[in-house]
């Protein structure tokens, strides 16, 4: 209840005042879970967007995946990142060690949710270019042959509040949301054609950037 | 403690007949485009009118948004405009080339716009006129230079004062009005003097677009905005000088040859400002400012006439009517 207020009174109007919140291909929104969000990273502004650009019905079910050594360090960042964010933990230390690090996203869209996650895993510097993708989210196609893997491509949260900085800036973002990347049943086609698809996005935006 | 007069809102019997005559009219014509919007898709469903009826419903919004703060008082009516000056500002900054360095000075330029408000708001007209074009014109190239980055020094010195003075400084002048004491402007007052300038200004948008539509053939500006024609010019021109020509005695302390000069002159004006934008538009290699306002397109499309016309039509009546400035 509290998220609902947060998202819908606070959230939503800060979205707007901050980036104008411009959605290029709303109608590419999944209109039920699951469904996998795979998004560009350079700002917390990005969660910001992608969980004010959905309809307020399927508020309850969007989950941003996040990394729990920084979301879930001290008693306030945590309750905030659990009951107001709705974050689903990924700890990303265990990765590589065997421990199966999906697991919550992975029963987050059993249940029916919309995950959010970033593939390059981390926040970039608003360079034009774009991060490494880790492969998780291709496990998580393969695992979850339900859930569609919809790219989007953020063009301009990294000015807005870039990685470091404490002052956020008002610059227009706008959201491009493309069509689902189908599943291949391979790894690495499947995540050059993610990362084409982010690119092509990326192409249409406008020129929201440095020079 | 009562608020001097100008402070409240208008009491509804004291709303001036020309201005509540004005507003009838509009909502006449809104209701017509919205009849219009509905009625299309019925007898022409082949052809897709989504972008009619998004128009016509941010139409409804804009002027409920208008028509309030013109209502509410002259301070309704400068936040309003401030508000506006930001949400353009904010998408000409975000466009324009700016450096990773300039973050904070955008920081800094959205604050000139509650200083250049408040001016007005405290009645400092006389600084008002040298804030942008003086005093933030040299100090702001100073901090660029300050931060110590000169590649693209005097571009982006150039982009700043720049889209301070059509965003903030010319808007200024479109909320001021709303500021003229009733002596001054006994037609309709100082919310008639804005609401006319705003009903001038989109009606001559709206005229040269159908004139063009309709009968335009001769491109104006074929590189610059490949739409605009000399018909849709002249056009657009004609209608509104003859409403600013037979409707403005209703609102404006202009009459004769001087009401002639601003009936020939604003229509220049808003053209000249719309043509001014897309050659902006056109080198950022963008199409619309943003999508803040379904189906028009950003704040700044909207608003690209009224950054020349609103300076134009202020000085015009300040210097045909006003033998003294009318703030204290």
């Amino acid at each position: 209840m509290i998220r609902f207020i947060f998202l819908t009174l606070f959230a939503r109007p800060l979205a707007r005042f901050m980036t104008g919140a411009d959605v290029i291909g709303a109608e590419h929104l999944p209109k039920t879970g699951p469904a996998i969000i795979a998004a560009n990273h350079n700002s917390h502004v990005d969660t910001l967007l992608l969980l004010t650009m959905f309809p307020v019905r399927l508020l309850p079910r969007l989950r941003p995946a996040a990394a729990a050594d920084y979301f879930l360090k001290g008693p306030l960042i945590g309750w905030f990142s659990r009951s107001i964010v709705g974050i689903v933990p990924v700890e990303r230390s265990q990765a590589g060690s065997g421990a199966d690090v999906l697991a919550p996203m992975r029963e987050a869209l059993a249940r029916g949710d919309i995950v959010i996650l970033f593939p390059e895993g981390t926040r970039g510097d608003a360079s034009d270019e774009m991060g490494e993708l880790k492969s998780g989210v291709a496990r998580l196609a393969n695992d979850v042959p339900l859930a569609p893997v919809i790219p989007v491509w953020i063009e301009g949260a990294g000015r807005v509040l870039p990685k470091g900085a404490h002052l956020p800036v008002p610059m227009n973002c706008t959201v491009l949301i493309g069509e689902p990347v189908p599943w291949t049943g391979e790894r690495l086609g499947f995540m050059a054609a993610l990362r084409e698809a982010l690119l092509a996005l990326r192409a249409k935006a406008p020129p929201q950037h440095w020079s | 403690m009562t608020l001097p007069p100008s402070f409240a809102a208008t009491p509804f019997n004291q709303i001036a007949p020309a201005l509540f005559w004005g507003m009838a009219g509009v909502l006449v014509l809104l209701v017509l485009g919205t009849a219009a919007a509905l009625l299309l898709p019925v007898l022409q469903p082949a052809r897709d009118h989504t972008n009619l009826r998004q128009r016509m419903l941010s139409w409804w919004v804009m002027a409920a948004l208008v028509g309030a703060a013109l209502l509410l008082g002259w301070p309704a009516t400068l936040g309003l405009f401030a508000l506006i000056s930001f949400m353009a500002l904010r998408e000409f900054l975000s466009l324009a080339p700016l450096r990773r360095e300039d973050r904070l000075v955008v920081l800094l330029a959205y604050l000139v716009i509650p200083a250049n408000y408040g001016l007005l708001a405290i009645d400092r007209y006389g600084i008002y006129l040298v804030f942008i074009p003086v005093w933030t014109f040299m100090f702001g190239p100073f901090i660029l230079a300050m931060i110590g980055q000169t590649r693209a020094y005097l571009s982006t010195a150039a982009i700043f004062n720049w889209g301070l003075i059509t965003c903030v400084y010319n808007i200024g002048f479109a909320a001021y009005l709303a500021r003229t004491p009733l002596t001054q402007a006994p037609q309709a007052g100082g919310a008639g003097l804005v609401f006319f300038l705003l009903l001038a200004t989109e009606a001559n948008d709206v005229a040269q677009y159908v004139w063009g539509k309709l009968t335009g053939r001769h491109k104006i500006t074929p590189k610059v905005s490949p739409n605009k024609t000399w018909e849709g010019f002249l056009g657009g021109w004609a209608t509104t000088a003859l409403l600013i020509w037979f409707v403005g005695p209703w609102f404006l302390p202009l009459r004769g040859w001087p009401l002639a000069v601003l009936a020939a002159s604003m229509p220049v004006a808003g053209f000249a400002g719309d043509v001014t934008m897309s050659a902006v538009k056109r080198d950022l290699g963008v199409k619309d400012t943003s999508q803040t306002i379904p189906g028009h397109g950003g704040v700044l499309d909207r608003i690209d006439s009224l950054t020349f016309t609103a300076p134009l039509y202020f000085h015009l009546i300040i210097f045909f009517c006003f033998s003294k400035l009318p703030w204290p």
